[in-house]
């Protein structure tokens, strides 16, 4: 999900990027829309984006996933 | 422009909840001793979380074991219990109320994890020779668009010329030098969200300068 590219770890990527607090607040529903199989890069572009730039965010979200699935199984 | 704060996805917001959120939210909002019960069960319903968390996160952090994980679990799960709850007001139903829980969760154990982790190290400041022969001395085919020379020298004139004091700081040390957001959050008394922020804004200066200068065109696609 990051970017490893170590200019995109220096830069980031251009566009629009929700931020921490905003990535926070639509973070279960976009790991819910992720395990029904849905497009999370078409419906949470902003969100998608954030996670390629921020290392603490995506790792985060590596978490939530793995509880979300677990409490289906 | 600053990262943007909300996105609506129209059609997963005004999902029905489901029951078991809609018990959760009753019973959180119900009366004292309903309520008193429903936070001893998202208290272990986080407890556990916490502790499976640091269970996956445990090879990004082996030093922290035994008393010291366990505190660190405990604590993360008590204080997200106080974040759930404080914030209750903004669950908006579009997901599952446990799903939602659990973000408080990995944020507390993933910024606790992390401070406790780097306690006594120190924060690099200056992005002086060493930091940037460093980065030119990896290896790999994306590396050698960073170590050709000119993109380095223009990437490194752009820190000095281009960023605010504060914003060379955050980006030396969490772009330059991987030191973790939440750790330099805690050293500057912020929170993640606003040194994201400051990050975030350096880097759109740098690569505006980049892209002026035409050094970009080919490294980072718009």
């Amino acid at each position: 999900m990051n970017e490893r590219d170590p200019l995109t770890r220096l830069l980031g990527v251009a566009g629009e990027d929700s931020g921490c607090e905003g990535g926070m607040v639509l973070l279960a529903e976009y790991v819910e829309a992720e395990l029904a199989g849905r497009d999370t890069i078409v419906l949470f572009p902003a969100v998608a984006a954030h996670l390629r730039n921020c290392p603490a965010c995506v790792e985060d979200y590596r978490g939530l996933l793995a509880l979300a699935r677990a409490q289906d199984e | 422009m600053g990262p943007k704060q909300v996105e609506t996805v129209p059609g997963l917001v005004s999902r029905e909840l489901d029951l078991e959120s809609r018990g959760w939210l009753e019973s959180l909002r119900g009366s004292s001793v309903e309520r008193s019960l429903a936070l001893e069960r998202l208290h272990e319903l986080l407890r556990r979380a916490a502790y499976a968390e640091a269970a996956r996160r445990r090879h990004l952090y082996p030093e922290v074991d035994g008393v010291e994980l366990d505190d660190i679990c405990q604590q993360a799960a008590a204080d997200a219990v106080v974040a759930v709850t404080a914030k209750l007001d903004g669950y908006r139903g579009a997901s599952r109320f446990t799903t939602w829980a659990y973000g408080f969760a990995v944020l507390e154990v993933s910024v606790k994890l992390r401070r406790h982790a780097w306690r006594g190290g120190s924060i690099p400041t200056a992005d002086d020779d060493a930091t940037w022969d460093r980065l030119a001395g990896g290896s790999g085919a994306a590396q050698a668009r960073v170590e050709s020379g000119e993109l380095l020298a223009a990437l490194r004139r752009a820190v000095a010329e281009e960023l605010s004091p504060r914003q060379r700081e955050v980006f030396v040390a969490v772009a330059l030098n991987d030191v973790e957001i939440d750790v330099v959050a805690g050293q500057l008394e912020s929170t993640r969200g606003a040194v994201y922020k400051v990050l975030h804004d350096a880097r759109r200066k740098l690569r505006l300068r980049l892209e002026r200068e035409g050094h970009l065109e080919e490294a980072v696609a718009r």
